[in-house]
């Protein structure tokens, strides 16, 4: 596999000590919440956890948290309610939620109830970590742009055109919502799970790497005739696109 | 349905046979009763004839005997001119042929011959006026020789028998053809009322086998063996719903007993990989451990989603679908792949083609052949991707110009965990061709494996959605 370009996960994780989060885990299940809690403990935030709906209502509307975790299925206060509750009483903080495999078709009811992602247990962790990011990100974010940009790559969203130092890239309608995917979550990590959801809208994984394929043939053209790497593949979660100065 | 077909069917039915049959038996056997009786009773008016005629016979040899010709001659002509209110013949001749009395012209000399027993019969046609026209009868007669060289005919007006016999062949020929009739019109009311509750049956069957096991076969009460039949697959239904229940519980909580622990396990290995120093020898362990998790992570996943699209629980969730649009993302979700392999990618999309469908899973579906279709191909291959619609169906065809499967193997490939000789060396759990078989049963569409000549030709033949004709 091309790694050339590759950075680990480790050095990624580490970018976060700046930007520490505080995150509330509402889960039953005290195994999981254990090993989230210490993944993200170590990734440099600060964590509670909430063993059932109930108390994880009351903290969630009493603390501060920067983002919320939670389990679909608890015991006392199901999680859909939790959300529903919280979003009722004007709390807007972002919720990424976890539900059991099989549950395909329960995303939507998730998103609807107010959820911002949707994870299905069991999870890799650099996919946690990434979708809690992008999430946070776009809840701090909250303006609409029109223009991206990243280091020396522009990216129009009404005129649809893409410029590298003022040189125009051709780029088809895929590649240019590809494109458009990473530079909104620029500096994060995005798996592949992340891309197919966001660009295709497929929730499944096809058999091969296809999504390889794709990032290869967009890093082949904004970084042709560049010096510097935009376009970087981490080795065991996913890619990221950021100016490495 | 409409009631031109519905009455079709009807002729089509068992009970219609059924029907037909017995009718066609108690015609028979109504016609052989008829029959019966009426050579019964034709005998027995005949044979009152005969005996009539012979004793007028004896009476008059016995007047002859006894008062001589010229009585005989008298009573002969008497009795003649009883007619025309009675039917019989008389006609009394000399020696010479002289006719001496009666009511016939001359001795007959065109007489039908019978013999019964030691007496000879004579079946004359006559012509009687009537109404001023003449009208042949057909005579009964026997002659009587008598002392003297005189000749005496007595005969019998059957034309009453004959008239008889025709209206009985009429009646007989009427209730056939009318019992012919009844049979057929009750045969098509019986079965229509039959077929009626037999289809109550069948479509709950067929909405079962689409996977709506929560439908139940309508009972009316009547207590009938319809409605009895209706209540033993009710309980059947039951039972199999319970019997899947359970085994769903089973599944879910074994599935959930060792998604359980391999989470844990991916999670524990994925922080130690995390926390791992760069040059540490244990890192590649670590994600080799990771990577075998992942595939069976990935493998439960698929068995998952093949239980889903099995189960029909995603039916509520099928919605009308462009499967041109949906086909074409795919095909541009794999076309760098092809390319890379340099394969030819051919795509025929007929525009607009709308079928009913979960679009999840259609898509999963048409990426695992076009993945198994890039997957087989050898480099500088072809692969197909076409959609089109056909006059009652849909269609969706994947081809490549790869191996393809021997015609042997064609079954097998949709079972579970199937792989072939030549696949094991290429990745893949042999999950995709079921989920694909999965998908086309949860939509109805009928799925066919052909060669390509050389290669695989995978048709699915989607029914086509009915709102959008």
């Amino acid at each position: 596999m091309p790694y050339e370009n590759g950075i680990s996960l480790r050095n990624l994780v580490s970018d976060y000590a700046g930007g520490a989060m505080h995150i509330l885990i509402i889960e039953d299940d005290e195994n999981a919440a254990q090993y989230m809690a210490k993944g993200l403990t170590e990734s440099g935030h600060v964590v509670d956890v909430a063993s059932n709906g109930r108390d994880g209502l009351f903290m969630a509307t009493g603390g501060d948290y920067d983002a919320l975790i939670v389990d679909r299925m608890l015991p006392h206060l199901d999680g859909l309610a939790v959300i529903q509750a919280l979003r009722a009483a004007d709390i807007a903080t972002p919720v990424l939620i976890l539900s059991a495999l099989g549950e395909v078709d329960d995303r939507v009811k998730g998103l609807r109830a107010g959820g911002d992602d949707y994870l299905t247990k069991p999870f890799a962790f650099s996919e946690l970590i990434a979708r809690l990011d992008a999430i946070v990100r776009r809840h701090n974010a909250g303006r609409v742009e029109t223009t991206l940009k990243v280091g020396d790559l522009e990216l129009d969203l009404l005129s649809r055109q893409v410029r590298r130092a003022g040189r125009a890239i051709e780029l088809q309608p895929r590649e240019f919502r590809l494109l458009e995917y990473m530079m909104r979550h620029a500096d994060q990590v995005v798996t592949r799970t992340m891309l197919l959801e966001g660009v295709w809208d497929y929730h499944f994984d096809p058999q091969t790497n296809v999504i390889d394929v794709h990032i290869s043939r967009l890093r082949q053209k904004i970084e042709k005739g560049f010096d510097k790497p935009l376009l970087h593949t981490v080795r065991g979660a996913g890619y990221v696109l950021r100016d490495t100065p | 349905m409409t009631t031109t077909s519905s009455g079709f069917r009807a002729f089509r039915t068992s009970t219609f046979r059924i029907v037909f049959r017995y009718a066609a038996i108690v015609g028979i056997f109504l016609t052989l009763v008829l029959g019966l009786v009426y050579w019964w009773a034709l005998a027995v008016i005949d044979q009152g004839v005969r005996q009539t005629i012979e004793a007028e016979i004896r009476g008059l040899a016995e007047q002859y005997r006894t008062e001589g010709l010229e009585r005989l001659i008298e009573v002969v002509s008497e009795r003649s001119r009883r007619q025309p209110t009675d039917n019989s013949v008389y006609l009394l001749v000399a020696p010479d042929g002289r006719r001496l009395a009666g009511n016939l012209a001359n001795w007959p000399d065109d007489a039908v011959v019978s013999v019964d027993g030691d007496k000879t019969w004579f079946n004359i046609t006559l012509k009687k006026k009537e109404d001023g026209a003449l009208v042949p009868h057909s005579i009964q007669a026997r002659t009587f020789q008598l002392p003297g060289g005189f000749r005496l005919l007595v005969g019998h007006d059957t034309q009453g028998i004959t008239d008889f016999r025709n209206i009985i062949i009429g009646v007989l020929a009427w209730a056939a053809v009318a019992t012919l009739a009844l049979a057929v019109l009750g045969g098509l009311l019986i079965s229509r009322n039959l077929l009626r509750r037999v289809e109550n049956v069948s479509a709950t069957s067929r909405d079962i086998i689409r996977g709506d096991l929560g439908r139940r076969v309508q009972t009316d009460g009547s207590g009938d063996e319809f409605d009895r039949l209706a209540r033993s697959i009710n309980e059947m239904l039951d039972q199999i719903q319970h019997l899947m229940t359970g085994m769903r519980a089973v599944t879910d909580s074994l599935g959930h007993d060792l998604l359980s622990p391999l989470s844990r396990l991916r999670s524990r290995a994925e922080l130690a990989f995390r926390n791992a120093p760069m040059d540490a020898p244990e890192r590649e362990t670590l994600e080799l451990t990771i990577a075998d998790a992942d595939a069976i992570l990935a493998t439960f996943r698929s068995l998952m989603r093949i239980a889903q699209a099995e189960s029909g629980l995603s039916r509520a969730e099928m919605v009308a679908v462009d499967l041109t649009t949906i086909a074409d993302e795919v095909a541009e979700l794999y076309q760098p792949v092809a390319e890379d392999k340099g394969l030819h990618f051919d795509k025929r999309l007929e525009p607009g083609c709308r079928i009913r469908a979960h679009e999840q899973l259609l898509a999963q579906a048409i990426a695992n052949l076009l993945d198994n279709a890039v997957k087989y191909t050898p480099e500088n291959g072809r692969v197909w991707l076409a959609v089109r619609r056909e006059e009652r169906a849909v269609v969706c065809e994947i081809a490549d110009s790869g191996p393809g499967i021997p015609a042997e193997d064609r079954e097998p490939v949709f079972e579970r965990f199937t792989r072939l000789e030549h696949s094991r060396t290429t990745p893949g759990n042999g999950l995709g061709l079921s989920l694909v078989a999965a998908v086309a049963m949860l939509h109805g569409a009928a799925i066919e494996l052909a060669d390509n000549q050389p290669g695989l030709k995978v048709t699915l033949r989607f029914p086509p959605d009915q709102a959008a004709g």
